[in-house]
């Protein structure tokens, strides 16, 4: 509540991706109030990750750091009321859900979780049934039909919204663990369970889950990766993560706790809100379709930004499925030379590898050399004179292809050049380039009514 | 007037399959009709010349005073595929920021527009 009455809903965002600050989830139920503790950890590429786990052990297939979460935040969960939100179910929510209550057992609080599990979100049982039904999968951005690679599917999951997640909240979960949520939805869902918005408010629907995409992130909204004025972005340290207060009429304001680093100011709000955007007009989720060039940002106050004006479309007949195939093999080395002349002797290098990779016979899609301190990032726009005269250049140079065993040849003919090519080289201490087999993303779409998720709430 | 867009803007870049995104963001609110009229589709794509393999598009979003940029084929593929250093995109920002505009003199000091400190061009 706040000052007048008026009633505030507090969703604190503590992991922006599998592998975010461990520190985070319980820093944000600790520095003030929060009524909700959302935590994404599903990239684009993570559920393929998280399907080869479940083939090798039927009990994995989840975001295991979410264990560990969920014990450094028990006692706000158990003791105090913070629910907590996550989509760290991956393709197996059920034994994410066991492993939370297991955990909690352990530091005697099961009695106290009550655990939703949202599924229904797993297509690849089902890929044939809909393919044979004339549903294609294209891909999105190259049009082909999923039948190219069918053979090599390994995962695939339709992006689920906030509907089930509101279910599971009215049916008592403290809880909620999801697979393919989309990251957008586990901060709308709370707020519209708490304000009772309609599943057809769409400027609400729209402004929840604006204020996902700005915590979706982390610490990216709150001074994190922030180009403006950086240098004056004081106690990254102890950087805060975001929270959002939202209002019935879905207004909101971006905010973090007292006495954490960082910063949230229009800049750093603004920042976040462009990051991975498409077409502003149209940010298309399950829920609703929202417009971007609607919302209006204010100061309010230190480490406060207003939003507000947002409007939101009715959702489409769509979802979006993101599928994961087996696209090859890929390997990447490197080796570091010094100064004089470091950029000239790496070029010197890159010829020579490559000669011996062609005598080889070598076929690979791609081969990729960069400079690393000349070109790697930027490219042809660093200038022509990139790298003269550096203090040591990294020569990078990466290949793929359908063939892991001219992957693996390639790995073992950087190591080599330590004592047969270009002189004052070092940095070879990791020694040869593992071989990865590539998981590569394939979106797609498909008709709403194919996907039918389920609620179960467990204790 | 010679203009760096380090000077103007800030920006932040990121990834959906092989094409990077750039929100490049006014550093003054009045200075955004500058990058909404020089900051063309065409002025970005010479730009990144030789760096992306795809076409650019371009929207405006006035109420932020930005622009957002859709770089495709700029990525080695994308995701997992890219063997790129910066598969994800995370520093086209940086990379847009090197481009320099100009602008008359007196549209230019109407808005107190920087003229370039920045030795390169």
């Amino acid at each position: 509540m706040s000052a007048n009455g008026e009633k505030i809903v507090r969703v604190a965002g503590g992991q922006g991706f599998w592998g975010d600050w461990l520190e985070a989830p319980r820093r944000q139920v600790e520095g003030g109030p929060v009524d909700y503790l959302m935590l994404d950890y599903l990239a684009e590429v993570t559920m393929s990750i998280l399907q080869k786990q479940k083939e090798r052990d039927p009990a994995m297939g989840y975001a295991r750091d979410f264990v560990g979460a969920m014990e450094s935040v028990l006692a706000a969960v158990a003791d105090r009321g913070v629910k907590v939100i996550a989509n760290a179910g991956g393709v197996n929510p059920e034994a994410c859900a066991a492993a939370v209550l297991a955990m909690a057992a352990q530091k005697g609080a099961a009695g106290k979780l009550r655990i939703g599990v949202v599924t229904g979100d797993n297509l690849l049982p089902r890929i044939d049934e809909l393919l044979a039904a004339g549903h294609e999968l294209r891909n999105m951005d190259t049009g082909e039909p999923l039948s190219v690679v069918r053979d090599r599917v390994i995962a695939a999951n339709a992006y689920i919204g906030s509907t089930p997640i509101v279910e599971a909240l009215g049916k008592g979960a403290n809880v909620v663990v999801t697979g393919r949520s989309t990251d957008t939805a586990l901060t709308m869902a709370p707020l519209r369970y708490e304000f009772g918005w309609g599943a057809d408010d769409w400027n609400k629907l729209a402004a929840g889950i604006i204020a996902g995409h700005i915590i979706e992130c982390g610490a990216q909204c709150s001074g994190g990766n922030c180009m403006h004025e950086w240098r004056t972005i004081e106690n990254l340290a102890d950087v805060g993560y975001p929270i959002v207060e939202g209002k019935s009429d879905g207004t909101f304001v971006i905010t973090k706790h007292p006495n954490t680093g960082g910063r949230v100011s229009v800049p750093t709000v603004t920042e976040q809100l462009v990051y991975e955007m498409g077409d502003p007009h149209s940010y298309i989720t399950p829920d609703v379709v929202a417009d971007f060039t609607s919302i209006q940002l204010a100061p309010d106050g230190k480490d406060r930004v207003r939003v507000f004006g947002i409007q939101g479309r009715p959702a489409t007949d769509k979802l979006k499925v993101s599928i994961a195939y087996r696209a090859g093999y890929k390997a990447v080395g490197t080796l570091v030379y010094a100064w004089p002349d470091a950029m000239e002797k790496a070029q010197l290098a890159d010829r020579v590898l490559r000669e011996r990779l062609d005598r080889l016979g070598l076929k690979f899609e791609k081969v990729l050399s960069e400079f690393v301190g000349a070109n790697a990032t930027h490219g042809p726009l660093a200038g022509p004179d990139a790298g003269r005269d550096a203090p040591e250049i990294q020569y990078r140079i990466g290949v793929r292809g359908p063939d892991k065993k001219a992957v693996e040849r390639f790995s073992r003919e950087i190591v080599p050049l330590v004592l047969n090519g270009p002189p004052s080289v070092t940095g070879f201490a990791g020694g040869r380039p593992k071989t990865e087999e590539i998981v590569a993303y394939w979106p797609a779409l498909v008709d709403k009514t194919v996907v039918t998720t389920k609620v179960e709430v467990i204790s | 007037m010679n203009v760096s867009l380090l000077d103007i803007a800030h920006a932040r870049s990121g990834d959906k399959g092989d094409t990077a995104n750039v929100g490049l963001i006014a550093l003054k609110p009045e200075w955004y009709a500058v990058l909404a009229k020089y900051v063309t589709r065409d002025v970005v794509a010479k730009h990144f010349t030789g760096v992306i393999t795809g076409g650019v598009e371009r929207f405006e979003l006035p109420n932020l005073k930005a622009l957002n940029f859709l770089l495709h084929g700029s990525l080695d593929g994308g995701g997992t595929l890219s063997l790129k250093t910066d598969a994800q995109g995370k520093v086209f920002s940086t990379a847009l920021l090197r481009l320099f505009i100009q602008v008359p003199d007196a549209e230019a000091a109407a808005i107190g527009l920087p003229a370039t400190t920045v030795t390169r061009s």
